[in-house]
């Protein structure tokens, strides 16, 4: 089906649903790339009218990516909720926006990817925030994250070469200045499975030696946890990059089977916890030649309804990771960033976000301050915590240790509370190191 | 290094600190824009012309120059050393890899070809242009705040235009500091001996070669947003 809106003079016409979001999206670069980015800015707001006049119950007859081509597409039309739906199916895009910004209580409306990425087109900064700030999405394993008062952080103590020692040192560091709570999640600089099996058990040691309500997590391809889960090592958390196409997930060779079948080995460990951590970013699915001709912020949308199917613990959008060809600089980082935390809470997940950049984008500290800070108004679940903000293995910028006490005292929010309550018993928080924690005690 | 026991200025770090980062990522800025020159057999360059429409255009940096001719050297290992991110990189790091790697390898090297402004997926067109077996595509990462001369292995078996990432096997963070030519060149030739075995690299290539000690990066490539 095809669209239209006229403005000054010009009528643009859309070709169909896939085009409009498309043309609708604010600027970025991947859109560029892929070739789907509207040619002018008055194409753009043209292409937001149009998608402002559309009603929320045409997402549900016209895909973006064909039902038998794509089995994310038929996980998204399947599992829609339509009694959920009830409550918003009268209305427009446009009336969309007004409504989750008027209305308090804007969870589970039963709505799809498509259509939070639609509304999200046509929205402002402070929208973005402030809608965002609404649906709390709450997780438990050791600790409860997701709070009203919380704001989590992921301790992210990544080493070149997976150094034992020099893991255990930033996770001390870490500890100390209050990160920790979301989990202790090391990115493996290796796949070998004796290494992955090596940190999970030192991670386990650390966590059990100081009795941390928290939760730890090797970050390897999921195959290889549920081969250390079978060999007996102790894993809490199965982790997987995933994105919005069937075609992405087969280029980070998953599938949802994959994934319901790990989701199950480590839920036989961990009953009724929530045992899954997914990472996504706009721009994957073109970078892997998996978009569809789809914009990459529907994608990434899309990504959502797979993560949410598995009831994660965490999910975060590594937003600037990804690199300039897909955002090109700090402002567009900026605004895929809350984009990408207010749509992933709207379909109802713990979302996250790595607030981040590579020394390839024309981004630095700045930008990530401003992003940082919009995302604790914001409500954000969890953030990450980098010795120093560097990551000397990955080597990109996120937030650093400091920048999650920055940005709880700036917005008045507080660790996970079993996670709060254990610093206080430890003694962290003052100037010195406090006794209970010393480095011996982890043989460092 | 990783930045730990920095102290702290109320939430914030103090100056020093601050400053040292600063500095950092004005170099690694620096890095990923500088020029080096690479040696090899062989020099082909891709689509992308310049530093710029590289890095806005990563599919022309996957594709090879029009009329690219190239030498077939059918089941050959062909090792193709490519700026990526970090032409520096690169080349400091690749003389002594591929001089380890000849005593080791389990499959006859090919010409080593020079790729200009290229992506790891240029390793596909290449090897599939000379008939390759294999190809390890040596590329400079992408520089941090601590490395600016890092420089990553990828592998593919059977290398054809295509191939995703998660057919791949990756060595990440070879550098002095990080992990040695010799060790990187060791862990490539088990991976490559392992790849003839199964005919394939990627995901169900498991990295089980007994580590001597935990550093030992080689990992899947996966998510593709870590590829440069």
């Amino acid at each position: 089906m095809a669209f239209a809106h006229s403005l000054g003079g010009t009528r643009h016409i859309f070709d169909d649903l896939r085009m409009l979001l498309a043309r609708a999206t604010p600027l970025r670069s991947g859109d560029a790339l892929a070739g789907v980015a509207a040619g002018s800015a008055a194409e753009r707001v043209a292409a937001q009218h149009a998608l402002a006049d559309l009603p929320l119950a045409h997402f549900l007859t016209e895909a973006v990516i064909p039902y038998e081509a794509c089995d994310v597409t038929r996980l998204i039309l399947d599992g829609h909720d339509a009694i959920a739906f009830a409550r918003v199916s009268h209305l427009t895009v446009g009336g969309l926006r007004d409504f989750l910004l008027a209305e308090d209580d804007v969870a589970g409306l039963g709505l799809t990817p498509e259509m939070v990425a639609a509304v999200s087109k046509i929205m402002r900064v402070s929208d973005l925030i402030a809608v965002g700030a609404k649906p709390r999405v709450v997780t438990r394993f050791r600790n409860t994250l997701g709070g009203a008062a919380t704001l989590a952080i992921r301790l992210q103590p990544n080493h070149p070469t997976d150094d034992a020692r020099g893991v255990a040192a930033s996770v001390l560091d870490g500890l100390l200045l209050g990160a920790g709570d979301a989990c202790i999640g090391v990115n493996p600089a290796t796949d070998n499975i004796e290494t992955v099996m090596r940190l999970l058990e030192m991670l386990d040691m650390i966590r059990q030696r100081f009795a941390i309500p928290t939760q730890c997590c090797v970050l390897s391809h999921v195959t290889t946890t549920m081969l250390a889960i079978q060999r007996g090592a102790p894993v809490d958390l199965v982790f997987q990059s995933i994105g919005g196409t069937q075609a992405l997930n087969e280029s980070f060779g998953v599938s949802l089977a994959l994934l319901a079948e790990a989701r199950d080995a480590a839920q036989s460990r961990h009953p009724g916890a929530n045992v899954m951590y997914f990472e996504t970013g706009q721009g994957s699915a073109l970078s892997a030649g998996a978009h569809h001709g789809v914009d990459q912020q529907t994608l990434e949308c899309r990504a959502y309804a797979v993560a949410r199917r598995f009831e994660p613990l965490l999910v975060n959008s590594v937003v600037g990771f990804i690199g300039p060809e897909y955002l090109y600089d700090g402002k567009q980082i900026f605004r895929a960033g809350l984009e990408d935390h207010m749509c992933g809470k709207l379909l109802g997940l713990p979302m996250g976000v790595d607030v981040c950049y590579t020394n390839h984008a024309e981004a630095d500290q700045d930008d990530m301050d401003a992003l940082l800070t919009c995302l604790a108004v914001a409500g954000v679940n969890y953030i990450m915590g980098v010795p120093g903000a560097d990551d000397v293995m990955l080597a990109y910028q996120s937030t650093s240790f400091h920048d999650g006490m920055f940005a709880r005292a700036a917005t008045g929010k507080r660790p996970a509370p079993e996670f709060e309550a254990w610093m206080a018993r430890m003694g962290i928080g003052g100037d010195a190191m406090p006794e209970a924690l010393s480095p011996a005690l982890i043989g460092l | 290094m990783a930045r730990v026991a920095l102290g702290r200025v109320g939430t914030a770090q103090p100056t020093a600190a601050h400053l040292a980062f600063q500095a950092a990522h004005a170099q690694a800025r620096d890095a990923v824009w500088a020029q080096a020159v690479l040696s090899g057999d062989v020099m082909v360059h891709s689509q992308a012309r310049d530093r710029r429409e590289y890095l806005l255009r990563p599919d022309l940096g996957r594709l090879l120059a029009p009329g690219t001719a190239l030498p077939a050297c059918p089941g050959a290992l062909v090792v193709v050393v490519a700026d990526g991110l970090c032409a520096a990189g690169v080349a400091a790091q690749a003389p002594a890899l591929i001089a380890a790697l000849r005593p080791l390898t389990p499959l006859p090297i090919g010409p080593v070809v020079v790729a200009s402004q290229a992506r790891v997926a240029l390793g596909d067109a290449v090897g599939a242009a000379m008939g390759a077996r294999a190809v390890a595509v040596l590329i400079g990462e992408r520089p941090g705040l601590s490395a600016q001369d890092s420089m990553g292995i990828y592998l593919t078996w059977a290398p054809v235009v295509g191939r995703t990432d998660a057919e791949r096997n990756c060595i990440s963070n070879i550098r002095p500091g990080g992990l040695s030519a010799e060790a990187a060149a060791a862990k490539l030739a088990w991976l490559l001996r392992a790849a003839m075995g199964l005919c394939a690299t990627g995901v169900g290539l498991k990295d089980d070669m007994p580590a001597a000690s935990l550093a030992m990066p080689a990992a899947p490539a996966g998510p593709a947003e870590l590829l440069p």
